[in-house]
């Protein structure tokens, strides 16, 4: 019985293994069905999707970012100033803040992938910094200090299929759709010769130059599509919110990127969004018993990192995959 | 200039601040041929295994290559040109598999950035890599991870990853460093093996090793180049007897 047990879960677990992106989409198509806080729910899937694109840098490429509020920010605001001072279409002004936020990496890229180590983070930071002041001061356009608002898209029509946007089920499901999307990509990505490369520079950067890998052009490419993802995040996060706060730039959230990804684990494919989910949801039940929750957060962080090394399914996967 | 060369240095110099590595070093890589460099510690043979191959760009002098100077060229382009070198101490992809390191490499002559196609698809580069494991004697280890293999055997696979990019002309540095007697042997058989289709220099510290195999001896000493010859015409230098016997004395 519990062989036959463990051999339904095997199976499971391989087709899990081989088709990433369907099974990562499916347990998030579920989630909301067990899951009753579905406010919450959006906010876990979209900052899922931030630190998946974050990821892609992080974990896949080994280089530490402290600058990706820049791409999702970069996002947010590309989208929100699209809807909220153009009035332009939903999808458009998506696809305008992915383009807006892939420039952006693609900037930064040209002046950060060059350098190694610590100082690759301290370039990434400094850049993103001066998006943020970039940002901060357009305030004609970006509503400066009190954030950008009127980011309002109601109601979106996809043919016969009318969704509700106000409705936090059917708007999850709307951003499941697009987020799905963007992860089918990311697993098509890191399957193709590119994601191959990518392994291969992370693992052993000289090896891969003598083999003839250009290591400047891959860590520039691979910074751009994981920006054009934190973006697709950021834009929707701007129409989740209605609004775009400054704070979305701000180093703060290119930390939290980064902390989701360490807790969820690096370098693992699903690992973003079981970060997501653990960090937000204890963020969520912290903040109401008291205002000190960084506190609380901060403590519950340091002793997941104690006893899960490489991250939450970072370690389960390491347990139970081989 | 030797019209038989496929690659030939022409006055190469290298200086590190204060220190100079290589002098005046103007050598030459006969086409087909076994070429080793040769010469006792801090001689200069690994500075000047580096420039040839693309990782240190040189204080002056001249390197041809077909002809064409290879100076300033990116290393990247080396392998895509026709140089390929393995690494003195064994530097692989370690997390992957064996089967992984060579496809790889193959993968990086052949195309630049694809990102959409699944990797097994491109049947013809696992071939490509399983075909070159064969050769080097890996074949039963394709699955295994490259950090399980014995140090010889990671040498090998060193060896393997260097001929991916099919090159013309293969830089070895010192490929058997650590290895156990018959593991030095199996080396040396395949270098003899690979000579059938390509010309390879190698860098080697123990002078006895290369004798027997090499076409062409190249003996650097203090940065310069001391002697170029034939083994029998480097066995009878008295300059080199005296450099390396002089030594063995003490």
């Amino acid at each position: 019985m519990s062989g036959q047990r463990s051999a339904f879960f095997r199976t499971g677990a391989d087709w899990a293994a081989r088709h990433r992106a369907a099974a990562t989409t499916l347990v998030l198509a579920l989630f909301p069905l067990i899951f009753p806080f579905h406010t919450l729910a959006i906010n876990i899937l979209l900052f899922g999707l931030f630190a998946a694109g974050y990821n892609l840098t992080f974990g896949y490429t080994g280089k530490l970012s402290f600058g990706h509020a820049a791409f999702f920010g970069g996002g947010a605001y590309g989208c929100g100033i699209l809807i909220a001072n153009y009035d332009v279409h939903w999808a458009l002004a998506i696809a305008g803040g992915i383009l807006l936020g892939g420039l952006i990496a693609l900037v930064i890229g040209l002046l950060a992938t060059r350098t190694r180590g610590i100082y690759f983070a301290m370039i990434t930071l400094a850049l993103a910094q001066c998006v943020y002041f970039v940002f901060f001061h357009a305030a004609s356009l970006t509503g400066g200090d009190n954030g950008l608002r009127g980011v309002n898209v109601v109601r979106v029509e996809l043919g016969p299929l009318q969704i509700n946007l106000l409705n936090p089920l059917a708007k999850y499901y709307f951003m499941l759709g697009l987020v799905g999307v963007a992860v089918w990509a990311l697993a098509r990505i890191l399957r193709s010769p590119f994601g191959a490369v990518l392994e291969a520079v992370r693992e052993n950067e000289g090896r891969a130059r003598a083999c003839g890998v250009n290591i400047e052009a891959t860590r520039l490419l691979s910074l751009v599509i994981s920006g054009m993802v934190c973006a697709l995040a950021g834009a929707l996060n701007a129409i989740n919110l209605s609004t775009v706060a400054i704070d979305s730039l701000s180093y703060q959230t290119s930390g939290l990127a980064m902390m989701l990804t360490l807790l969820g684990g690096m370098g693992t494919f699903f690992g973003p969004f079981v970060g997501s989910a653990v960090f937000l949801g204890i963020e969520h039940i912290v903040t109401g018993y008291t205002e000190r929750w960084q506190l609380i957060v901060g403590i519950v962080f340091i002793v997941l990192v104690l006893f899960f090394p490489k991250g939450i399914w970072g370690t389960i996967l390491q347990r139970y995959a081989k | 200039m030797n019209g038989a060369a496929i690659l030939s240095t022409q006055g190469l110099s290298k200086t590190f601040g204060g220190f100079v590595a290589n002098r005046n070093v103007s050598v030459d890589f006969p086409r087909g041929k076994l070429t080793a460099i040769i010469g006792p510690n801090g001689a200069g043979k690994s500075t000047f295994f580096n420039m040839i191959s693309g990782g240190l760009k040189p204080s002056s002098g001249e390197i041809l290559f077909e002809g064409n100077s290879v100076v300033g060229v990116m290393q990247h382009h080396f392998a895509k040109i026709g140089i390929s070198k393995s690494f003195q101490i064994t530097n692989l992809f370690r997390d992957l598999t064996v089967l992984e390191n060579v496809r790889v490499a193959v993968q990086a002559i052949h195309c630049r950035f694809d990102l959409w196609s699944p990797r097994n698809r491109h049947h013809e580069w696992v071939d490509k890599a399983e075909e070159l494991l064969r050769l080097v004697g890996l074949q039963a280890r394709l699955r295994d991870r490259a950090d399980r293999l014995a140090h010889g055997e990671q040498r090998s696979l060193e060896i393997a990853v260097a001929l991916a990019s099919d090159p013309k002309l293969l830089l070895l540095d010192e490929p058997t460093a650590g290895m156990s007697p018959e593991e030095t042997r199996t080396i040396m058989d395949l270098i003899v093996k690979l000579l059938e289709h390509r010309t390879i220099g190698l860098v080697e510290h123990k002078m006895k090793l290369v004798m027997g195999v090499s076409d062409n001896i190249i003996v650097l000493h203090h940065g310069e180049l001391l002697a170029q010859g034939t083994p029998d015409e480097i066995r009878s230098n008295d300059e080199v007897r005296r450099v390396y016997l002089g030594k063995a004395r003490h």
